[in-house]
C-alpha cells in the first residue's frame, strides 16, 4: 500500500475516532488492571529485601514508573498540541487536553512517593535538588496548561494558547532527565538505561518494567475515555 | 502477615506511598466515570 493509500487524516476526525477510542480504552484498561496486580505481586512479595535500604526501597516500584510517565505524558501532550497548531486538527487539541490531568497526577505521585522514599533513605522529605525542583516545575507546567485551557471559553483559542505553553515547557523535560548528570544532585543517577544492562537485581527490574507497562496502559485508557468525554461535551 | 504489614519498620513510608498512589488513581477513575456518565446523558437528551 502506498503512503497515500493510508488515510492519515481519517482518524483525525473526532467522529471516526470516537468508537475506536472506546474499544482501545476497554482493552487497555483490562490489560492495565492485570499488569498492576502482577506488578504489585512482584514488587511486594517476590522481590527480595534490599541490602542497604531494607523494605523502604519497595517504593521505587511505583516511584520510577510514575516519574517516567510524568515526563512521557508531557512529551506526548506537547506533541499533540504542536500537531494541532500545525494542521489545525480539532482532535489533536482534545488529546492534549485529555492527557494533562493524568500527567499532573503521575507527576504528583512521583513527587509524593519520592518524598516518602527520601525520608528513610536520605533523611529528608524534600531538598531543592535539580531533579526534584525540575520535577516540581513540571507539575506547575501541567497546572498552568490546565488553568489556561479552563480560562479561555472558545475551545479552539484555548487549544492554541495551551499548545504554545505546552511546547515552550518541553524544554523542562531534558532538564529533568539529565539533571542527575548535569548537576551534582542528591538524587541518584539512573539504574536503568537503553545502552547498558540495568544495575539492579533481575526481579527488581522486572517488577519495575511490569509496573511501568501497567501505568502506560492505564494512561492510554484514561486519556481515551477522557477524550471521548471531551468530544461529547464539545458537540 | 503483621510482619509483612510492618515492612521492616518502614510501614509509614511504604504504605503511605502505595496508599496515596492507588487512592489517587482510583479517584481519577471515579471522577472520570462520573464525567463520562454525565456526558453520555446530556448527549442522549440533546
Amino acid at each position: 500500500m502506498s503512503a497515500q493509500g493510508i488515510k492519515w487524516f481519517w482518524f483525525a476526525s473526532p467522529q471516526t475516532f470516537f468508537p475506536l477510542a472506546g474499544a482501545l480504552a476497554r482493552w487497555c484498561a483490562g490489560a492495565a488492571a492485570v499488569l498492576t496486580l502482577l506488578g504489585l505481586y512482584i514488587g511486594l512479595f517476590v522481590a527480595p529485601t534490599d541490602a542497604t535500604q531494607g523494605e523502604a526501597y519497595r517504593i521505587i516500584f511505583i516511584h520510577v514508573p510514575a516519574a517516567w510517565m510524568s515526563m512521557l505524558i508531557y512529551v506526548v501532550m506537547a506533541f499533540w498540541a504542536a500537531i494541532g497548531l500545525a494542521f489545525n486538527t480539532r482532535l489533536s487539541g482534545m488529546m492534549a487536553r485529555a492527557l494533562a490531568p493524568t500527567g499532573a497526577l503521575f507527576t504528583f505521585i512521583a513527587l509524593w512517593t519520592g518524598s516518602l522514599w527520601g525520608k528513610p533513605t536520605w533523611g529528608t522529605y524534600w531538598v531543592w535538588d535539580a531533579r526534584l525542583t525540575s520535577e516540581l516545575i513540571l507539575l506547575f507546567l501541567y497546572f498552568g496548561f490546565m488553568a489556561l485551557q479552563a480560562a479561555i471559553e472558545d475551545p479552539r483559542r484555548a487549544d492554541r494558547a495551551g499548545a504554545l505553553l505546552a511546547i515552550v515547557g518541553v524544554v523542562n523535560i531534558p532538564i529533568i532527565y539529565y539533571s542527575v548528570k548535569w548537576w551534582n544532585t542528591l538524587h541518584q543517577g539512573s539504574s536503568v538505561s537503553l545502552k547498558s544492562a540495568p544495575t539492579m537485581a533481575a526481579t527488581m527490574f522486572t517488577g519495575m518494567i511490569v509496573m511501568a507497562a501497567a501505568f502506560w496502559l492505564y494512561s492510554i485508557a484514561v486519556a481515551l475515555v477522557r477524550v471521548r468525554c471531551i468530544i461529547r461535551e464539545q458537540k | 502477615m503483621s510482619e509483612f504489614l510492618a515492612m521492616g519498620g518502614y510501614a509509614w513510608y511504604v504504605w503511605g506511598a502505595y496508599g496515596v498512589c492507588f487512592s489517587l488513581l482510583g479517584l481519577e477513575i471515579f471522577f472520570l466515570m462520573k464525567r463520562s456518565g454525565k456526558a453520555k446523558a446530556s448527549e442522549t437528551q440533546a
